[in-house]
């Protein structure tokens, strides 16, 4: 097992790498990102060649992609055109999307845990196929598309039904008030459901289908003919080896929730990871080369930690891959 | 022993069961059509029947363990052991058919790999069983686990209790399976097919075990087998069943003496038996060697999560032209990859294999291909042997069309040819494989082996995935195309008495070494080697009064 | 499927020409077997209709119709009526051309990353799963990638680096192929290992086959449930990512119409003037749900063991 950790650390720290290599040819070698500020009427060619120096955008390829690796080992991302540390952008927006990412992933998980095993149980009844639309319509909506749903017709008319507002459709948490716990929990609801139910739907078939292979399986037969009772089968023989296969999955998907927060922030107003992204690439100097490097370095590397936390889950859940 | 005269109450009554499976919306399948059987106290009741003849799913009904799609009629009346009075099973409600569960009637299946949940370990499980039914302290239920593991054979149990399942071998899982059953003292232990996974040596011990737990605690058996041998082994009476019906009821030793239904006798024909059939004599001076190999080792290379592996080590054997050696050895003795090796399907890592003149160490991808016409290969699960997609003309054509040997108009023809060589219908070019049944397909797998008339067959298994009429027709088959055909072959078997019926001379393998070679007669009557031994004196005979006696002697050989 | 080996039985041969006929209606109710498992689910059936008709509405309509996407109408903020059946935008954009614009556009995209990914992504997982080593290393490493960064994050990324050429539709559909055929390929190289278990292929291997033929011959073919399941979920897929990139301001961009474009400048008013971002969602959904409902019911009509 600790080989098998070991190896796994070793084969993300090459992903990362991989994944610097990347994005750095994509950003720094697509074209010059200063070309839409030498067309600006603004702007003279002296400041933008002063840009152009101190982002050391003149330098020979190697020596950039060098430099930036050193800054990253460094714990420095360098800086974004209007001078900001591109570190405390990222950071500061990295705190706030987990705040919307870690609630989601759980809730994703439960309530596909939830959903595949009633599922699984009640197969081919009206419950299961109630539940089977309920995950295909879930899949077919886009996390935005449900998103603004929410925000109109579950926010809107409830926050008008009570004159106040219980829930909020804008930012993390309602500026100039000191930080409470039920503010910020009635700034999370919508989006936190919204990103959760994004995943629910294909971990929740994922969930039935193991589900149902382990019922279906020889030592469930082996409990009930032990004369355990039913929730005993169902929970602790069925249920505890129906968990292994949608840990893997939930993990492998991790990279996909970060993906579907960038829209979900967007359509919230909340000033994250996903923000941050989308200003660097459509700002009116983009891309903001040092900003978007950083920001998928800084996601691929915690996917990255997310794997190989899920990979010391699985080693938990599962005694055959312990050693 | 006992018999059923002597007890006239049974302790399980079985009256005119029915099973019907629903199918899609409105079909009804009967798999058991009224059935009856009785099991007294202390009795070994066989039920026995091949594939689909219902005797797992009458099993199953007992201890209502059947699918929902199921509907179970007719009358289950088990004696209880509370009030002493038989209680009807079929509508029991769950709580009072879990009661009877493990505590009264007990379960052990088929499949030791699976019968145990992989993520607990096996202390665990046998505590739980132990704790369904009854109030156990923490101190008092792991000394009996521990007390049970001894009992059922498993080596230091006291610290094997915190083993995982993956951490013991199929035959060890099935004694903790076994345990399971034991440690609620039932008084009726339902066996479905509990050896038929396992290798005969530890079928053996397996067998031992359930006896001699019957004979100490007076526990009945019903025991579901399709292998006579195990039934002549251990079994008083017996219940011949065919598609869902008995045939035949009786005591073991006049069902085989005279049995009385067609169906009975051709099952008991069918089994093959060592040193009855003549086995064939070798070829005393060969002309032509067709297969030699020295000192070959196979090694796999350490992978992922897996240490290397060498599965053949330093074996040395030939076949000569036309002679067919039957290689035997049970699971992991590594004659699979030997056989795979002789076909060039496995590199060897050292050594010397040379197969019909072409040295295979180290060959040429280019000059394997080439070499290949002249070796056929049947597998052992016609299952997965063929291409789902792909109909059998296209299947049998594919060797003449790979080799350019036929001119394309010539190919019905050729393939015909096949169909009538292995005794099919010409009509069967038009089906797909699934449409076809085990033995039927085994017999295109042969066709396909011998399309290209090659002078080597390497078989591996072809007919352990059959049941044993099937099994008969199959050997009957490949002994008749090979006095035909002549080709050399390499036969890979777990079973003796195959070797028996068609080998001309017979290689013995344990933990990827031949320990035994020679005439198959030789090999069979007076084995040498202790494992040969061991292995004939594990093989169940399909005659009860010389099984038992057979059976006794091992005992206490071994004891 | 594979009609062409039919040809092998060879048509000269007289005296067999009833078998090859009942050959070839044997094939053919091979075909319709698989069209009969198709239809027995209803979803798969209603889906396929549902994309249908669609498709055929958003071909014709265009000539039909007197407003195109980019006519500005003298109403402005009209609700759904005669005149304009989904409405107009505060400029004026009869919204039935503007959405129907849109569904074309989203489509043509999905169906072209759908074509383009499945047909690398089989070609680069076939290699990588049979042959192995340094491909499939190098494969495997590249999928690894994918996994860690968001797809949405590279194909923003990507969109940019294009910047104005990225709002044409055959652009963007270049950009999410180029991602997108990452997993299929991963796909097709994890049921082509496992088919490489069956005997069947070692049996073609002791016939001499080559590794072309037993490619194309066993294993893709034994494959194509797989492979055809995931291509249609990807048309899903795509429309998706597509959307979102479009909602976020990359891709593609206007005066050119898209479903995520609409979805976009219509959100604000979603409870004003909901028809604004109600029927390109509407169609966005719809077209995603009966694409899975199909690629579901291809799902039970390719299974080769599916009993006919």
């Amino acid at each position: 097992m600790l080989t098998f950790i070991l190896k796994r650390i070793v084969n993300g720290i090459a992903v990362v790498i991989a994944a610097s290599v990347l994005v750095f040819a994509l950003v720094s070698l697509a074209g010059d990102p200063l070309a839409s500020m030498l067309s600006s009427p603004g702007a003279s060619p002296q400041t933008v060649a002063q840009y152009r120096q101190t982002l050391h955008l003149d330098d020979p390829i190697m020596v950039r992609y060098l430099s930036w690796v050193g800054g990253i080992l460094h714990g420095d991302l360098g800086k974004s055109y209007s001078g900001q540390s591109v570190n405390s952008m990222i950071f500061s927006g990295l705190g706030t999307t987990l705040k919307m990412v870690i609630p989601a992933a759980v809730f994703g998980l439960v309530g596909a845990v939830f959903l595949g095993v009633v599922g699984a149980l009640k197969r081919n009844t009206a419950v299961d196929h109630l539940i089977s639309a309920l995950s295909y319509a879930l899949y077919a909506i886009p996390v935005f598309v449900l998103a603004i749903l929410l925000k109109g017709y579950i926010a809107v008319p409830l926050n008008n039904a009570f004159g106040a507002t219980v829930l909020y459709t804008i930012g993390d948490s309602t500026p100039g008030v000191p930080p409470s716990l039920s503010d910020q929990v009635r700034h999370a609801i919508l989006p936190v459901f919204a990103l959760a139910v994004y995943s629910m739907g294909p971990w929740s078939r994922y969930q039935r289908a193991a589900m149902i292979e382990v019922m279906s399986s020889e030592y469930i037969k082996v409990a009930r003919a032990k004369g355990l009772g039913r929730a005993r089968v169902v929970i602790v023989h069925g249920l505890r080896n129906a968990l292994i296969p949608i840990v893997t999955i939930a993990g492998a998907d991790f990279a996909v929730i970060v993906g579907g927060a960038v829209v979900t922030e967007t359509v919230f107003g909340w000033q994250g990871m996903g923000r941050v992204l989308v200003d660097a690439l459509t700002g009116p100097v983009s891309p903001d080369v040092y900003v978007v490097q950083g920001w998928i370095m800084v996601v691929a590397i915690f996917v990255v930690a997310v794997n190989i936390l899920v990979d010391l889950m699985y080693g938990v859940l599962d005694p055959r891959v312990r050693r | 022993m006992t018999t059923s005269e002597r007890a006239p109450d049974p302790l399980l009554e079985v009256r005119d069961l029915r099973v019907t499976f629903r199918e899609g919306t409105d079909q009804q399948v009967e798999a058991v059509d009224g059935i009856s059987f009785e099991v007294h106290p202390g009795e070994v009741l066989a039920i026995v029947g091949e594939s689909g003849s219902g005797k797992s799913i009458t099993a199953h009904s007992v201890l209502g363990l059947l699918p929902p799609l199921a509907t179970v009629a007719g009358s289950i009346r088990l004696r209880r052991r509370t009030s002493g009075r038989p209680e009807e099973l079929i509508g029991l409600s769950s709580g009072a058919m879990r009661r009877i569960r493990g505590a009264e009637v007990a379960m052990i299946f088929q499949e030791p790999s699976t019968a145990l949940n992989p993520v607990y370990t096996i202390g665990w499980q046998i505590k739980e069983a132990l704790r369904a039914h009854s109030r156990v302290s923490g101190r008092t239920a792991r000394d009996m686990v521990v007390e049970i593991l001894r009992r059922v054979g498993i080596p230091e149990p006291e610290k094997r209790v915190g083993y995982y399942p993956h951490q013991f071998s199929g035959g060890q899982r099935q004694r903790i399976v076994i345990a399971m059953a034991l440690i609620q003292n039932p008084d009726l232990i339902i066996a479905d097919e509990p050896t038929t996974a396992l290798d005969v040596t530890v079928q053996a011990e397996i067998l031992d075990l359930l006896r001699a737990h019957r004979d100490e605690a007076g526990t009945a058996i019903v025991l579901i087998t399709h292998n006579m041998g195990v039934v002549a082994d251990l079994a008083d009476r017996m219940v011949v069943m065919y598609q869902g019906c008995v045939v035949e009821t009786g005591p073991v030793s006049e069902v085989f003496e005279q049995p009385q239904h067609p169906y009975t006798r051709n099952l008991l024909a069918a089994v093959p038996r060592v040193g009855v059939q003549s086995a064939r004599e070798p070829v005393a001076a060969p002309d032509r060697i067709a297969v030699e190999g020295r000192d070959v080792v196979i090694e796999y290379p350490a992978g992922f999560r897996r240490a290397s592996f060498r599965a053949v080590n330093s074996v040395s054997f030939r076949i000569a032209a036309g002679e067919v050696l039957g290689l035997v050895g049970e699971s992991g003795s590594g004659k699979t990859s030997l056989g795979r090796a002789v076909a060039g399907l496995n590199p060897i890592s050292s050594g010397s294999l040379v197969a019909l003149g072409q040295e295979l160490k180290g060959i040429s991808r280019g000059k394997l291909r080439s070499s290949r016409k002249d070796v056929g290969f049947v597998f052992q699960d016609p299952a997965t042997s063929f291409n789902p997609r792909i109909r059998l003309f296209d299947c049998l054509a594919e060797p003449f069309i790979v080799n350019n040997s036929t001119e394309r108009p010539q190919l019905r023809q050729a393939v015909n040819e096949l169909f009538d060589l292995v005794h099919l219908p010409r009509s069967f070019a038009e089906r797909f494989p699934h449409e076809l049944s085990g033995g039927q397909r085994q017999r295109v797998g042969i066709a396909r082996a011998i399309a290209l008339r090659p002078s080597l067959i390497i078989a591996d298994e072809p007919t352990s995935a059959l049941d044993v009429s099937v099994q008969a027709q199959i050997l009957t088959l490949f002994t008749e195309l090979q006095d035909e055909l002549n080709y050399a072959c390499l036969f890979i078997t777990h079973d003796l008495a195959v070797v028996d019926m068609l080998a001309h001379r017979t290689a013995v393998m344990r933990r990827g070494e031949i320990v035994e070679q020679g005439a198959t007669r030789e090999v069979l009557l007076h084995p040498q080697h202790e494992y040969t031994q061991q292995l004939i004196g594990s093989l169940p005979v399909p005659d009860p009064a010389v099984q038992r006696d057979r059976s006794s002697r091992r005992q206490a050989v071994t004891s | 499927m594979s009609g062409v080996q039919g040809s092998g039985v060879g048509p000269a041969v007289d005296e067999h020409a009833e078998k090859i006929d009942a050959y070839a209606s044997a094939r053919n109710s091979q075909i319709a077997g698989a069209l009969r498992a198709f239809a027995r689910r209803r979803s798969a059936l209603v889906g396929l209709a549902v994309l249908l008709l669609i498709i055929a509405f958003t071909v014709i309509t265009p000539f039909l119709w007197k407003y195109s996407y980019s006519d500005i109408t003298v109403d402005f903020s009209a609700a759904p009526g005669w005149r304009h059946p989904f409405g107009t935008d505060s400029i004026g954009h009869d919204l039935f051309a503007q959405t129907l614009r849109g569904i074309a556009t989203s489509l043509k995209v999905a169906t072209l990353v759908a074509l383009l990914s499945t047909v690398v992504g089989t070609v680069v997982g076939a290699v990588a799963g049979y042959f192995g080593r340094a491909w499939d290393a190098v494969l495997m490493r590249v999928a690894d990638l994918i996994m860690t960064i968001p797809v949405l994050a590279i194909t923003l990324v990507l969109a940019n680096v294009l910047g104005a050429k990225g709002s044409s539709w055959f652009l963007l559909s270049l950009v999410l192929s180029a991602v997108l055929w990452i997993p299929l390929s991963r796909l097709v190289r994890g049921t082509l290992l496992s088919l490489m278990k069956n005997d069947y292929i070692d049996a073609a291997r002791m016939l001499g086959a080559s590794d072309r033929r037993i490619i194309i011959r066993h294993l893709l073919p034994n494959a194509a449930g797989p492979i055809i399941v995931d291509a249609t979920l990807m048309v899903g897929r795509a429309i998706i990512v597509a959307a979102s990139m479009e909602y976020l301001g990359l891709g593609i961009q206007a005066p050119e119409v898209s479903l995520g474009l609409l979805i976009q400048r219509g959100q604000g008013a979603a409870t004003t003037q909901p028809w604004l971002f109600g029927f390109p969602a509407l169609f966005l959904v719809l077209i995603i749900l009966s694409v899975n409902f199909v690629g579901d019911g291809l799902r039970d009509a390719l299974d080769p063991r599916r009993t006919v």
